[in-house]
């Protein structure tokens, strides 16, 4: 039971993943909340590209989690951005209500 | 061995009970608290495999900036969250129908799933007990995957530029003090001198 291998790892980080999935679905209005689910699905990639770099004795799987790292740090910075401008249009963050630009 | 193990216990109970309460909590100010400790913990788990310059990269870039980046535009923004909550029960079905079903997948694909024996020997880049993880990491990283490691610093600075673009806002009526052209003035044209007669004023 105190013999941690790969499968352990990877357990948690489906976990962390199903939770993120299940986030998105649970609050569908507050993109707050959204954003903040898509970081924790990155986060539990970023636990199953490090815990392969561990048991292959690899380090580019080490390297790659860093550049999903970036990537994720500039869609926050990104979607944050997004929902600043769109407060301020529109006075509401709904989600439902990003539709005008529907034809 | 069995420290070792209850720390990963640990670790990771603590970062998927805080991993649902991101997603459960009343108030997104909660929510991002609880993120932050999910993220603290994702560390200590990279940690026990070894990572610990990412672990420490995952606790500086997403604890010191990314977190409170959130932090800052939950409490910006004056929205009434009360509000925003109406639903949660609605898709709650469907929605844990969804996770449950993609977690006994992804459990199932686990159950049956072994290494392949010659997968060790075709690391690209193994790791050696010699040299530290920063170490091996800068190696490879500024060596190897040095243009990949420029692209990322691209997108990056263009995440900055656009962030800045996005939110950059002239409000009109506002007086600004531009230097250029308080320096390209001309004192002809704005001064003029006048001959006063005495005990007459203008």
């Amino acid at each position: 039971m105190f013999e941690i291998g790969l499968s352990h790892y990877l357990s948690v980080a489906a976990i962390l993943f199903a939770i993120g999935i299940f986030g998105i679905f649970l609050n569908r209005k507050n993109i707050i909340v959204i954003l903040m689910s898509v970081e924790l699905m990155l986060l539990a990639v970023n636990i199953n590209f490090v815990s392969f770099a561990t048991a292959l004795n690899d380090l580019v799987g080490q390297v790659f989690a860093m550049f999903v790292l970036t990537v994720a740090a500039a869609e926050a910075a990104i979607g944050l951005a997004i929902l600043v401008i769109y407060f301020r249009n529109r006075g509401t963050i709904a989600v439902e209500d990003i539709n005008l630009m529907k034809g | 061995m069995i420290i070792q193990g209850l720390a990963f216990y640990l670790f990771s109970l603590v970062a998927v009970v805080s991993a649902v309460m991101v997603i459960s909590a009343r108030n997104p100010v909660h929510s991002v608290l609880f993120l932050i400790l999910t993220f603290f913990n994702a560390a200590g788990l990279f940690v026990l495999s070894g990572a610990e310059f990412l672990a420490m990269i995952l606790v500086i870039v997403y604890v010191g900036a990314v977190a409170v980046m959130f932090l800052f535009v939950v409490m910006m923004l004056d929205i009434n969250f009360a509000e925003l909550r109406e639903g949660f029960l609605r898709y709650l079905p469907i929605g844990g129908l969804v996770g449950f079903i993609l977690l006994a997948e992804l459990l199932i694909i686990l159950g049956g799933w072994t290494l392949a024996p010659e997968a060790a020997a075709t690391a690209a880049a193994p790791v050696q007990a010699s040299v530290s993880n920063t170490h091996a990491l800068g190696q490879i990283l500024y060596t190897r995957y040095l243009y990949l490691f420029q692209v990322a610093g691209m997108i990056l600075l263009i995440a900055m530029v656009g962030a800045i673009v996005l939110t950059l806002r002239r409000r009109q009526g506002v007086r600004r003090q531009s230097i250029s052209e308080q320096v390209a003035r001309d004192p002809k044209a704005c001064i003029e001198v006048r001959k006063i007669p005495t005990g007459r004023g203008i």
